[in-house]
């Protein structure tokens, strides 16, 4: 018990240390999440920066996705929350950054090399310069090549069509006694991607959520139909309910799944957990009627409008968005660059021995060029997250069997409405 | 076999009683469906994270056998399979690498013969041993001492303030006659029941109001106005003969030392029940402690070993072994506090 | 038994605590001289009702007003109001039986799966910590263990519960591991409706079974022996001396159990939804669920329905609770 006591003195002496010692540096808060090594990179590269800037203390306060998912909305809601956030749900809570055009040494290279994104995470119609991507991810196959040369089939080509996916992969899955033929990660976004290919355009003429159309229905469709068919696997899309997120990677990983539909920001993670197991390769988005198209979208890091210090968070976030630190943070998190100049001016030197990693990055930069125009709208519309949520939550209980399809499309129509509705109330 | 001999014994007698049978049976069941998910969940977490992912599962966790080998005149380690193929004795071999689904291999003892083998062939050498770097990692890199401190301190101020407060108003509600008693008791029986995950947006905004974000009062505060601990304490109370307290009152005793000497002493059983579960639930809140708490020098374990959960990718492996480190002081209390928790369950009577 | 409950918190109360309270008593006296008995009736109740009101009523009541108001704003202030527009869409049902049938679907889907889950959850749990706990007043050795081994699920955070069981019971888990080595055809516990619905009440059983049935052994331990010993001598067959005497006898601790067992089920969330997230499909969507990520969880907040769905939910809540007290009531008239 006196240990205890004693043990809290010290902490609590430390902690006031540390806390005197930090007030004369102004505090800029990072909140950041990781899926991956990009934490420890980060904090790396903020050690290095707080070196050259003793007046300004970056605090990275590395937390679970579920505290930017949930925690942050509401605490923007209420006017708290940190300097800066990595964040994922850019475009729908573009309210809450700060314009950072004031407080940046440079806007005219923040508009030059990230201009292009900048609407994903502004208001529409605004200018300000509220972030940059830390990211980019663009949705696309991975297919297990050892599983497919074990069972004799040939990887469908460069312009293989969905229907030509699932049909090579169940061959696979049917000789070499696995649980499904493919997967795709239960998520709206990834969805869309494929909804576009077959036609799907989300977006009415004036702005609003346009009513499911035939695209929609086209490949939805097809995957309840596949989902009944024991080709898609079921546990995915089946084992939650409302629009939860799941991912299939653990399974494609164990080799249960020749197939597996879902972005580039799986690459580091498959590498390292694979590793010599089995040979994958990246195959782009498959083709729908329509196009070959994948979904770009990514984490923006945005500042806080309710900062208290925005010229100190102005200074860190032109050291983060400038070019060698970008750089560097690409390289070594295996992560696809949105800087336009580091883009453009090539020659990334990826932190990664292996082929694999290699040809797969590339295989995805050659896929973005396939990105529909539909598509590539979606990422800088406000009421993309209502259409991914019902398309989720929908689509889910279509394939566990408790709503058709046709019931399936009015509730989607049904929640996106309610979802205009109260926005409007 | 003398373990099982020592955990039971027949109904008297030599012969098997069918109710022995039932016992036997019902008891077994018991400690392989309740015992069983823990011991998996202490061996997975020694588990590598490809080996976590693995089917069929091993209960054991292991790790891959490795020899060193000279590749090309420079020593490298390798990975070692067994090899069988028909018609030949299993071999070891070491593997070079891998091209599609053939791999070259090579004997330890003669590295400069490749040969050629059917991936299908060859199964990995694996004896047991823990992923070790699972606990190792995290407690170096992630502030697991700091995290200690804050859930001891949210444990700790909560239990006691809940202690001192709810046997204070158990108190008065259960032996003082007073308007307004029934509302009081109303109230607090009917929000007895409202869970906090429903009530977590107003419940912010209060708690934003007061100023008690990143704070570890802002966690303390809502929880312990528990009412349950109120409501057992007064129901315990109770039972308590009222002649004791006007006897005292004879002697010249204050209220206040009629509560804390004759009322706390007599109501210790509950007291116990009530502290060991508000240490508990303390210990093990999550989703609240999430919601106030967005600096990491203000983690609570839970809620920091949360934080290998990402958008897209979990660290299982990280989770459990952190969640087992996370347990280990609930299982000490519950070891050494058995009794109390027995004895006041029982001594509550719960009227 | 109340001199070795004294020597517990002897142990508990050292010297500094003891002092402590005697310096208190000095102001306590004071303030007892001035305000009278009354006053230290107040002095009692006012820490906690101050905690209590802050973070239990006035939440309650933002509550109240966050669902007759619109928006996904925090303050009351910004808030508009909308009237019983959420009630409405809550409600709104051409054949309540059928949440397919209703505005809402997912609010009556999660409210019938509730009282389902009510239902099966408790019964069982019900007999299984009865029939546990008269195993264990039985004449067995080490009892100390067996009730540890019973009990100490209810330690675990909730979280950790639905983890373990997802692990074990997911597609490539230990039960189809199990499966197969009899050769048997592996199920999809989680993804099968029946089986997975049979997962949670199994899951939320596992987890809290032990806290009930130490509750009934303490109620069976109060049993005086000699009943059944007088009962044995008659010749009553054992099932019948359950029945008279057993029963009976254990009624108030089995009325508490079957009490704090509805209330828990009632509230059935965390250790669920880890374990399934709610599905397969909609499955295993609970009103808790239903209004976390109504209100709070999902991309597409709204606290307003939210809060009117939690003011239902309330509502059973209290007529649940005027149940429990008319049948305490009932009871001890009888």
């Amino acid at each position: 018990m006196k240990e205890k006591f004693y043990k809290g003195l010290i902490a609590t002496a430390l902690s006031t240390t540390l806390l005197s010692s930090a007030a004369f540096a102004e505090e800029v808060r990072v909140m950041w999440y990781s899926d991956g090594v990009e934490g420890e990179v980060m904090s790396d590269l903020l050690d290095r920066f707080m070196e050259k800037n003793p007046d300004i203390d970056v605090i990275l306060d590395n937390v679970a996705y579920q505290v930017v998912s949930e925690q942050l909305p509401i605490a923007l809601e209420a006017g708290n929350g940190p300097d800066i956030a990595r964040v994922t749900n850019l475009k729908a809570q573009s309210e809450h950054w700060l314009d950072l055009t004031p407080y940046v040494a440079d806007p005219a290279y923040w508009q030059e090399n990230f201009g292009d994104k900048a609407d994903w995470m502004r208001p529409d119609g605004s200018d300000a310069i509220t972030g940059f991507m830390t990211q980019l991810t663009l949705t696309g196959g991975f297919a297990n090549a050892t599983l497919f040369e074990q069972a004799g089939v040939a990887l469908p080509g460069a312009d293989a069509s969905w229907d030509d996916w699932v049909a090579a992969s169940a061959e696979v899955a049917k000789s070499q006694g696995l649980v499904a033929a493919f997967a795709l990660d239960r998520s709206g976004h990834r969805l869309s991607g494929p909804n576009v290919s077959f036609g799907a355009n989300y977006i009415a003429a004036d702005g609003t959520p346009a009513p499911i159309d035939d695209g929609v229905k086209a490949f939805v469709t097809k995957m309840v139909e596949w989902t009944n068919g024991g080709q898609n696997y079921r546990d995915v899309w089946v084992s939650a309910a409302g629009s939860s997120y799941r991912a299939a990677a653990e399974d494609f990983i164990n080799a249960q799944i020749p197939y597996y539909y879902s972005g580039s920001w799986q690459i580091a993670n498959l590498a390292t957990k694979i590793g010599d197991d089995f040979d994958w390769v990246a195959t782009g988005s498959p083709c729908g009627s329509d196009a070959c198209s994948g979904m770009a979208g990514g984490a923006g890091l945005v500042a806080v409008k309710y900062t208290k210090q925005p010229e100190a968070v102005g200074r860190v976030m032109d050291y983060l968005a400038s070019e060698e630190v970008v750089r560097e943070f690409t390289e070594r998190t295996l992560f696809l660059p949105a800087h336009k100049n580091v883009v453009a001016s090539g020659g990334l030197n990826f932190d990664t021995d292996s082929d694999q990693v290699k040809a797969a990055l590339s295989a995805f930069v050659e896929a973005s060029g396939n990105v529909a125009p539909n598509a590539a709208a979606l990422p800088a519309w406000k009421w993309a997250s209502a259409y991914y949520g019902a398309l989720v939550t929908r689509t889910g209980q279509a394939m566990a069997g408790e709503l058709s399809l046709d019931e399936a499309f009015d509730r989607m129509n049904a929640d996106i409405a309610e979802q205009v509705a109260q926005e409007n109330q | 076999m003398k373990a099982i001999t020592f955990l039971t014994r027949r109904r008297g007698g030599d012969t098997w009683h069918w109710t022995d049978v039932v016992t036997f049976a019902w008891l077994g069941f018991g400690l392989i469906i309740m015992f069983g998910p823990a011991i998996w969940l202490v061996m997975s977490s020694f588990k590598s994270p490809a080996q976590l992912a693995e089917f069929p599962p091993t209960i054991l966790p292991y790790v891959s056998e490795t020899v060193e080998v000279p590749v090309k005149g420079t020593m490298k380690e390798l990975p070692l399979y067994t090899v069988t193929t028909e018609g030949e004795a299993p071999r070891e071999l070491a593997e070079v690498r891998r091209v599609g689904i053939i791999a070259n291999m090579v004997d330890p003892a003669d590295p400069e013969t490749v040969i050629k083998v059917n991936i299908n062939d060859r199964t990995p050498v694996r004896r047991v041993g823990l992923a070790l770097e699972n606990y190792a990692k995290p407690l170096r890199d992630f502030n697991f001492g700091l995290y200690l401190w804050n859930s001891v301190f949210v444990t700790g101020v909560a239990t006691i303030i809940t202690l001192i407060t709810n046997s204070m108003a158990a108190f008065a509600l259960s032996k003082y006659d007073f308007r307004g008693r029934n509302a009081v008791l109303l109230l607090i029986v009917a929000t007895l029941m409202i869970p906090i995950s429903v009530n977590i947006v107003p419940l912010y905004s209060v708690v934003s109001s007061l100023g008690l974000l990143n704070s570890l009062w802002g966690v303390i505060l809502p929880t312990v106005a528990t009412p349950t601990g109120v409501f057992l304490l007064r129901q315990y109370m109770l039972t308590i003969p009222d002649e004791l307290l006007e006897a005292a009152r004879m002697d010249k005793a204050s209220e206040w030392q009629i509560y804390w000497r004759i009322i706390l002493p007599l109501t210790a059983p509950a007291l116990a029940v009530l502290a060991i579960f508000s240490v508990v639930w303390r210990w093990n809140d999550f989703l609240w402690p999430l919601i106030v708490l967005s600096r990491k020098e203000l983690f609570t374990l839970q809620v920091g070993l949360n934080t290998f959960a990402g958008e897209l990718n979990v660290q299982w492996h990280f989770i459990l072994a952190m969640t087992v480190a996370t347990m280990i002081p609930v299982v000490l209390v519950f070891v050494f506090l058995q009794r109390y928790i027995t004895a006041g369950i029982a001594g509550t009577g719960l009227k | 038994m109340i001199s070795n409950e004294k020597t517990t918190i002897g142990a508990v109360l050292s010297a500094p605590v003891r002092w402590l309270a005697e310096a208190i008593d000095i102001p306590m006296r004071w303030w007892q001289g001035i305000a009278g008995r009354p006053g230290m009736i107040s002095f009692f109740l006012i820490p906690n009702l101050l905690i209590f009101g802050m973070f239990v009523l006035v939440p309650l009541f933002i509550n109240i007003v966050y669902s007759v108001t619109g928006g996904t704003e925090l303050f009351l202030s910004d808030r508009s109001y909308v009237g019983g527009a959420h009630f409405n869409r809550l409600l709104e049902c051409e054949n309540h039986f059928n949440p397919n049938s209703c505005r809402e679907d997912l609010f009556w889907i999660a409210l019938w799966n509730t009282i389902k889950f009510v239902f099966t959850q408790v019964s069982v749990m019900i007999v299984f910590a009865v029939i546990t706990a008269l195993i264990l007043n039985g004449k067995i050795r080490a009892r100390a263990f067996w009730r540890a081994v019973f009990f100490f699920p209810v330690l675990l955070s909730p979280v950790v519960v639905g983890l373990i069981w997802q692990w074990m019971l997911q597609r490539q888990g230990v039960f189809n591991f199990i499966l197969f080595q009899f050769d048997a055809q592996a199920i999809n516990w989680l993804t099968e409706r029946t089986w997975a619905f049979g997962a949670a009440v199994g899951v939320s059983i596992w987890a809290h079974v032990g806290f009930y049935v130490l509750i009934l052994l303490a109620g069976l331990q109060a049993i005086p022996r000699d009943l059944y010993e007088a009962a044995e001598m008659d010749g009553t067959p054992p099932a019948r001396a359950f029945w008279r005497i057993t029963l009976p006898l254990l009624w108030p601790n089995l009325l508490v159990v079957i009490v704090l067992a509805l209330i828990r089920a009632v509230q059935v969330f965390d250790e669920v939804y880890v374990l399934t997230g709610g599905g397969p499909g909609t499955s295993n969507l609970y009103l808790t669920q239903y209004i976390y990520e109504v209100g709070f969880a999902s991309i597409l907040r709204n606290p307003g329905l939210a809060s009117a769905a939690s003011l239902i939910m309330a509502s059973i809540l209290v007529v649940l609770t005027l149940a429990q007290l008319g049948l305490t009531r009932w009871k001890d008239k009888k």
